[in-house]
């Protein structure tokens, strides 16, 4: 047997176990899983040969031994420790196992549907059978076939027209360090009614040294003038494998806004796809990354303008340390017929180490001749200029990098209302900056400067 | 009945070995190592070479033609293609311009291409080359005298052998892609240029004036050297159309500059580009890397790509030497049904390199087109600096322009740069022209030329004229 077929053999092998020890199933479960089973099989772990792997070696996944988590456990303490310091309706799973205890569904308003999704298929597994699947399907990659071959637990989130939930709702995603690394492949399916308005936040963290893997498939459809604000915040210890599929369909005059806020993680690989199918929907993709150690943080993304007056607009940063290894690719494609378009892209990426790598592909398919696009990459170093007009000021040279360099940063974070979220995030990049950027003392004066 | 009578004399006269070898001056189609060594025969190439074209051709074996690029064609049958034929009898071509098509004649027209070089470029069977051979005798003499040596690559291995083992396939090795391992296998023609240390040569080289050039080879093999401090211009291609009988045109380019040269390589490149449905034009795969081997050296492409149905073409850089410096200058026009995926490699491997991208693609009709480019900087290139500046502008709604630019860097102090823009010609400019009394169709010239100035000016002057001429008749009938 080849490594390539031993690989996904260990995979087969554990789903055929949890299958055996799986109740009675709908026949469309059995179905789909049996279908992911098989393309999972037929498509192997991708290899750097496949384009849009080229820049990401999943090896440290394909080789791995997973098993799969069968309880909740996590300690409260630190759990409170973990969680986001914010009021929100919260699911909580570890390690891709639902915990009702850590999480926070007392006092949803009305037209708010927030549960987990075995307990949205024990109830009306007809309801989600429908849209399950429908935008990511077994065909996207290796990864969401795995996710459908094993898919049992995530979240579900339906907002029912008209319904603005002001409250974030949370989805946080534990990690723990267990004696053997687990695996866990969450599902999320949000289904905004026409007019309703969210703020979604994902969080994914856990605890030093949990080195699991997640491989999570993420749905969102929104209808007509819905409005959906997406955090993606990840913190998971440095070991942690994280592979996300996120797509997301939006209807007329809808708009999505994505943070994809990448702090924590081994591996961490995001694909994001929009299709903006109806005139007047509007996407925003922003992004950030920090790398350091041996972190490797690929993000894809992809606007599909499917539709005449649609506007996409795109920023993502990076900073890049150690032997930190980044990936940025993003692509607007315009259909033919699809006039009237704005699709903007800019990235730009701070090598902070010489061992660092950063890798970005910013791509334009363009098939109408009434558009506006453009994409800007840049990678370089900190201003000279800058860091000359801040020492003219008395600041040493190491602490104005220092400065610059969360300047930098806060060019994506200005951008986030949830201050918890911005704050938190600010000071994870502070702490992170290498020492010689001397910041003691002026990491809390940025922050109480950005308070004022 | 009497021209009949004629030409049957004139087959037996074959027959009876009137010329000699006929037989023997055609292969059938197909490859294989048979085939090579005919060619390598025929050429009176040393053992060597043979060897090196075999080597090529058995990797050439384990390679699958690339699929990445956004191009669409139907899968090429590579032994149903004839590797050998000696050029054109002159009773086979057409005998005078009347019998040449009236629309390459009227393009000829258009760009103004003097009457005697209108039959040569129609293949047509006159003493028209007359002109550009005396013209080639006395360049031939003057860069005699400099001491460059300028030779069809066939030549050149049977002269120069030891020049051009030294440095063939350092740039682009045998196996470096598909096409290109089949080119090493089967080139039959092309130029070597070798300009040794110290020289700035006295003109700028053109296939053009080259004898035996009227007939471009299918599988071009061309190698430049600079020497220090040696620096030349070399031209390639004419902006007239070109008939062609082969479909599938796989040319390889090398340039070799050492410490302190410049190599500025122009391309201008209008191969038939098939009929309105695509069919025929020809398919362009062709390979161009530079290799900035010394310090301080310079390698400039500038390229005006106009032709084919079918257009591949990714003339690189690697920039070795320290504080070398690759330059990439292009104009991409298709219309019709034309393909192009093409772009540049800039390689930073040594301290302070520099290299500097100017794309501009133009779509039309029902053409698609990609930029495609890299732009890898190594960890010991220390300061290196990319600018990319790739623009495409779209006219009508049934064309597409895509940008797919790679960056890959590992360097902390390396700065690079991209930034693309994809638009139409503004109405309001198109207004404030013909407001003026311009028309339509030359106010989209005037804007397209606009729109393509940061490249034209970096063409030999004499190209740049032609190519401004060249752009319209090009995107005739893509407006209105």
């Amino acid at each position: 047997m080849s490594d390539v077929q031993s690989e996904v053999q260990t995979f087969l092998d554990r789903l055929a176990e949890r299958n055996a020890r799986r109740g009675e199933e709908p026949t469309w479960i059995a179905a789909r899983r049996q279908a992911g089973a098989a393309r999972f099989e037929a498509m192997g772990f991708p290899n750097r040969r496949v384009e849009a792997w080229k820049y990401t070696d999943v090896r440290a996944i394909a080789r791995g031994d997973f098993a799969l988590a069968s309880d909740a456990d996590f300690s409260p303490a630190t759990a409170a420790a973990l969680t986001l310091p914010i009021e929100a309706h919260r699911l909580t799973f570890v390690d891709g196992v639902f915990s009702a205890a850590l999480s926070q569904l007392e006092g949803l308003p009305e037209g708010v549907q927030l549960l987990p999704l075995s307990r949205a298929l024990e109830e009306n597994h007809e309801a989600v059978g429908g849209p399950l699947g429908r935008l990511t399907g077994v065909e996207f990659s290796t990864f969401s076939a795995l996710n459908t071959a094993f898919m049992e637990e995530g979240a579900v989130l339906r907002l029912a027209p008209g319904t603005v939930v002001e409250k974030p709702i949370v989805l946080q995603f534990l990690s723990r360090a267990n004696e053997a690394p687990v695996m866990s492949h969450p599902r999320i399916l949000v289904e905004a009614g026409g007019r309703s308005e969210a703020t979604l936040i994902e969080h994914h963290v856990g605890e030093e040294g949990a080195a699991n893997f997640t491989n999570l498939v993420e749905e969102v459809i929104l209808d007509r003038n819905a409005i959906l604000t997406h955090y993606k915040l990840q913190e998971a210890a440095l070991a942690d494998l994280h592979v996300a599929s996120i797509h997301v369909e939006q209807a007329r005059d809808s708009r999505y806004t994505s943070f994809n806020l990448n702090l924590g993680g081994g591996l961490v690989r995001t694909d994001l796809i929009t299709d903006l199918n109806g005139q007047g929907a509007d996407a925003h993709f922003y992004g950030l990354f920090y790398g350091q150690g041996r972190q490797h943080v690929d993000s894809h993304t992809l606007a599909n303008h499917n539709a005449p007056h649609t506007t996409s607009n795109e920023n993502y940063k990076g900073i890049l340390d150690d032997r930190a290894h980044g990936v940025f690719n993003g692509k607007v494609v315009v259909k033919r017929d699809s006039q009237k378009i704005e699709g903007f892209q800019s990235n730009a990426n701070l090598l902070l180490s010489d061992r660092a790598e950063i890798d970005a592909k910013p791509e334009l398919e363009i098939y109408a001749d009434d558009v506006k696009c453009s994409h800007g990459t840049t990678t370089g170093q900190l201003d000279e200029e800058a860091i000359y007009a801040l020492r003219s000021r008395g600041i040493d040279r190491q602490t104005a990098r220092g400065l610059l360099t969360l300047a930098f940063a806060g060019e994506v974070l200005e951008l986030v209302d949830l201050d918890a979220i911005s704050e938190r995030v600010e000071l994870a990049v502070a702490g992170k900056l290498p020492e010689r950027f001397n910041l003691a003392g002026l990491v809390e004066a940025a922050v109480a400067l950005g308070d004022e | 009945m009497a021209s009949q009578e004629m030409e049957q004399l004139v087959r037996r006269d074959y027959k009876e070995g009137f010329v000699t070898d006929i037989e023997s001056d055609t292969v059938p189609p197909g490859l294989d190592e048979n085939t090579i060594a005919f060619i390598s025969n025929k050429k009176g190439e040393p053992e060597w070479m043979l060897e090196w074209r075999l080597q090529a051709y058995r990797q050439w074996l384990k390679m699958t033609p690339p699929s990445w690029a956004h191009l669409d064609y139907p899968p090429i049958d590579y032994q149903a293609i004839s590797y050998y034929s000696a050029p054109k009898r002159p009773e086979d071509r057409p005998q005078s311009l009347d019998e040449v098509d009236p629309k390459l004649l009227e393009t000829y027209e258009k760009l103004g291409i003097p009457l005697h070089e209108r039959a040569a470029l129609a293949g047509v069977a006159v003493d028209a080359v007359f002109d550009s051979v005396s013209v080639a005798t006395t360049f031939k003499e003057k860069l005699h005298e400099a001491g460059v040596i300028f030779c069809s690559i066939s030549e050149a291995i049977r002269e120069y052998p030891e020049l051009v083992r030294q440095y063939l396939g350092t740039v682009v090795p045998q196996g470096d892609n598909y096409f290109a391992a089949l080119n090493s296998a089967v080139f039959t023609d092309g130029s070597f240029v070798f300009v040794p240390e110290g020289v700035t040569c006295p003109m700028e080289l053109s296939t053009y004036f080259r004898i035996n050039a009227a007939n471009t080879g299918q599988f071009e093999r061309t190698l430049i050297v600079c020497e220090s401090r040696a620096q030349v211009s070399y031209l390639e291609g004419c902006t007239a159309p070109m008939r062609d009988e082969n479909q599938l045109h796989a040319a390889v380019v090398e340039l070799v500059a050492l410490e302190d040269a410049y190599i500025k390589y122009s391309t201008v490149q209008n191969w038939y580009p098939g009929d309105e449905d695509g069919k025929g034009g020809i398919y362009n795969f062709v390979t161009k890397r530079g290799d900035c081997r010394g310090d301080r050296s310079r390698i400039s492409w500038t390229q005006v790509e106009t032709g084919s149905a079918i257009t591949w073409k990714y003339p690189s850089c690697v920039l070795r030497g320290k504080h070398s410096i690759g330059e990439f200058y292009s104009v991409a026009v298709t219309n019709g049904r034309q393909q192009a995926d093409t772009g540049t490699k800039m390689i930073h491997i040594g301290e302070g390199t520099r290299s500097y991208i100017v794309s501009k693609g133009i779509s039309a009709g029902r053409a698609n087109q990609s930029y495609r480019g890299l732009v890898k900087v190594g960890p010991r290139a220390k300061n290196a600096r990319n600018f990319t500046q790739c623009d495409s502008l779209l006219i009508g709604d049934q064309c597409g322009a895509h940008t797919f630019p790679y960056q890959e860097i590992g360097n902390s102090t390396a700065t690079v740069e991209h930034e693309a823009t994809t638009s139409k010609i503004g109405e309001d400019q198109l207004f404030y022209c013909q407001s003026r009394g311009i028309s339509e169709e030359d106010a989209v010239s005037m804007i397209v030329n606009g729109f393509c100035k940061d490249v034209f000016q970096e063409l030999p002057m004499e190209f740049a004229v032609e190519a401004e001429a060249l752009l319209s008749v090009t995107l005739e009938g893509a407006v209105g």
